[in-house]
C-alpha cells in the first residue's frame, strides 16, 4: 500500500511547489540500492500521514532536469518541501524510525 | 510466555545469509535481522562481483544477495527488515531489541554487521556530502556524465568505482596516499590500461572547494608537501571499511582497530554463545566468499554450541 505520487518535469510545480501540505520528495533511480530499500519505508510513511504529509517521487533518470534543478548529485536524497521551498535535506536512506521523526518535524513547525 | 529461538543472526550480507543457510539446514529456525535499509549489506551498492566462485558470467551485488536471502528462506531462516537497536548477550538467554520494538530471546548469537564506509573525517566532507561527495558510484556515477571526478583510495573498491565511473565521467583522478595500490592485480591492472583514469599518487585530500557544490578537490603530496588545486564536481570516497561495532563496544572484545576478537580457527566470541563472522572481523581478507566461509563456520559454532549445552542440561538431570 502506498500514496506516494510520482512527479513528472510539467507536474512538479503543481505537486510539490503549489502544495497546501509539506511534502517530501524522493529523488530516486532504478539501479540504485539504497533507493530501493528506503522506498517501502516510504511507502508506509505515505500511506500514516496521509492528509499531512505528502510524499512524491522522483525518478531522476527520467526527470534529471528537476534533479539537476535541485542540486542533487546523491540518491537517494530527499528534499522537504513547505510553501515550495526547502526546509530540510536527508542524503542517504534512513531507517523508519529516524524519517518518522523528520516526518513529525515537519509536521510540527 | 515467548519464545526462545535457537539463533538470532544479526545482519545479511554474505556471511549474515550463509550462516542462515547453514543454520536453517540444521533444524535451528533462524531469525535474521537483515537491517531496514542495509539488508544485503556492502554488495548491493556493487555491480559485478567477478570472483564469487560458481559464476563463470559474473553476477551483479544485489543479485547475489537476493538469490542467498532466497536460499536462506527456502530452509526456513525467517528473514526480518528491521534494525538492532539494543542487544543483551549476558545471560543464558540472551535479547535482541529491534528499531520496532521488538525484543526478541535467543540462546544464542551470530554477529554480521559487516563495517561501513570510512570517511575521510575533513569538515567539508560532511558540508559536501550529496552535494558533489559520494559513497556510492553506482547510485551516483550517473549524476556525473561529462563531468571530471575524483575516487580516493587504493583498494578495489577504488579501483572498481573508478573503472565503474569511467562510463560517465569525462576524467577519473583517483587519489591515493601511496605510490602503489592495495588492489587487486587485475583491478589495479584494469584501472591503469583505462584511457580515462589518471592516477595522483603520494596525495591525500586535504579540504575541498565550493560553496554548495563541490568545484575542487585540494591535495597535498605527502612526500613533497607540495598543495595543489584538481578541480572536480565529484568526490567518491572509497578509502575503506571500519566494522560496525556500535552495538557491542564494551561488551564483546574488540582489536585495537574496532574488529571483534574471535578465539583462533573458531567465530566464538568472549561470550558464550555468541559468534561472529564476515567483515566485521576480517580485517585482512574482507572478501564476499571469505565472509560466506566465516558465516558458515559461525552456524556450524553455534549448532556445536546448542548441541553441547542440550547434552550438558541432560546430564545433570
Amino acid at each position: 500500500m502506498s500514496m506516494t505520487i510520482n512527479a513528472t518535469s510539467e507536474s512538479f510545480k503543481a505537486e510539490v511547489l503549489d502544495s497546501e501540505m509539506p511534502v517530501v520528495v524522493d529523488f530516486w533511480a532504478a539501479w540504485c540500492g539504497p533507493c530501493r530499500a528506503v522506498a517501502p519505508i516510504l511507502d508506509e510513511l505515505s500511506v500514516q500521514y496521509v492528509g499531512k504529509v505528502k510524499v512524491v517521487k522522483v525518478d531522476t533518470e527520467a526527470h534529471p532536469d528537476i534533479a539537476m534543478a535541485y542540486g542533487v548529485t546523491s540518491i537517494p536524497t530527499m528534499h522537504f518541501f513547505k510553501d515550495g521551498a526547502v526546509v530540510k535535506t536527508l542524503v542517504g536512506a534512513r531507517p523508519k524510525a529516524t524519517l518518522q521523526a523528520q516526518f513529525d518535524e515537519v509536521v510540527g513547525a | 510466555m515467548t519464545e526462545i529461538r535457537n539463533v538470532v543472526i544479526v545482519g545479511s550480507g554474505p556471511s549474515g545469509y550463509t550462516a542462515a543457510i547453514y543454520a536453517a539446514r540444521a533444524g535451528l529456525n533462524p531469525l535474521v535481522i537483515a537491517g531496514s535499509v542495509t539488508a544485503g549489506g556492502a554488495l548491493m551498492n556493487t555491480t559485478e562481483v567477478e570472483n564469487f566462485p560458481g559464476f563463470v558470467e559474473g553476477i551483479q551485488g544485489p543479485e547475489l544477495m537476493t538469490t542467498l536471502q532466497a536460499q536462506a528462506e527456502k530452509f526456513g531462516a525467517e528473514v526480518v527488515f528491521d534494525d538492532v537497536t539494543a542487544l543483551d548477550l549476558s545471560g543464558a538467554v540472551k535479547t535482541v531489541t529491534t528499531g520496532e520494538g521488538k525484543t526478541h530471546s535467543t540462546r544464542s548469537v551470530i554477529l554480521a554487521m559487516g563495517s561501513a564506509y570510512r570517511e575521510i573525517g575533513i569538515d567539508d566532507e560532511k558540508r559536501l556530502s550529496g552535494k558533489g561527495v559520494s559513497w556510492c558510484a553506482t547510485c551516483d556515477g550517473f549524476f556525473f556524465r561529462g563531468q571530471d571526478v575524483v575516487v580516493v583510495g587504493g583498494g578495489d573498491s577504488a579501483m572498481e568505482e573508478a573503472t565503474f565511473l569511467t562510463r560517465f565521467a569525462n576524467k577519473v583522478t583517483i587519489v591515493h596516499r601511496r605510490d602503489e595500490l592495495r588492489a587487486s592485480k587485475v583491478m589495479a591492472d584494469r584501472a591503469k590500461a583505462d584511457p580515462k583514469i589518471e592516477f595522483a599518487w603520494n596525495s591525500a585530500v586535504e579540504g575541498l572547494d565550493g560553496a554548495d557544490k563541490l568545484a575542487g578537490v585540494r591535495l597535498r603530496n605527502l612526500v613533497t608537501g607540495e598543495e595543489s588545486l584538481l578541480p572536480a564536481t565529484g568526490l567518491f570516497v572509497a578509502i575503506g571499511h571500519d566494522p560496525r561495532n556500535e552495538l557491542i563496544k564494551g561488551v564483546v572484545d574488540l582489536d585495537a582497530a574496532g574488529y571483534v576478537v574471535v578465539q583462533s580457527g573458531t567465530t566464538a566470541t568472549n561470550i558464550p554463545g555468541v559468534f561472529a563472522s564476515g567483515d566485521l572481523v576480517d580485517s585482512r581478507y574482507r572478501q564476499a566468499i571469505t565472509a560466506a566461509g566465516s558465516g558458515c563456520a559461525a552456524a556450524l559454532d553455534a549448532q556445536r554450541w546448542l548441541e553441547d549445552q542440550d547434552d550438558a542440561e541432560g546430564a545433570v538431570r
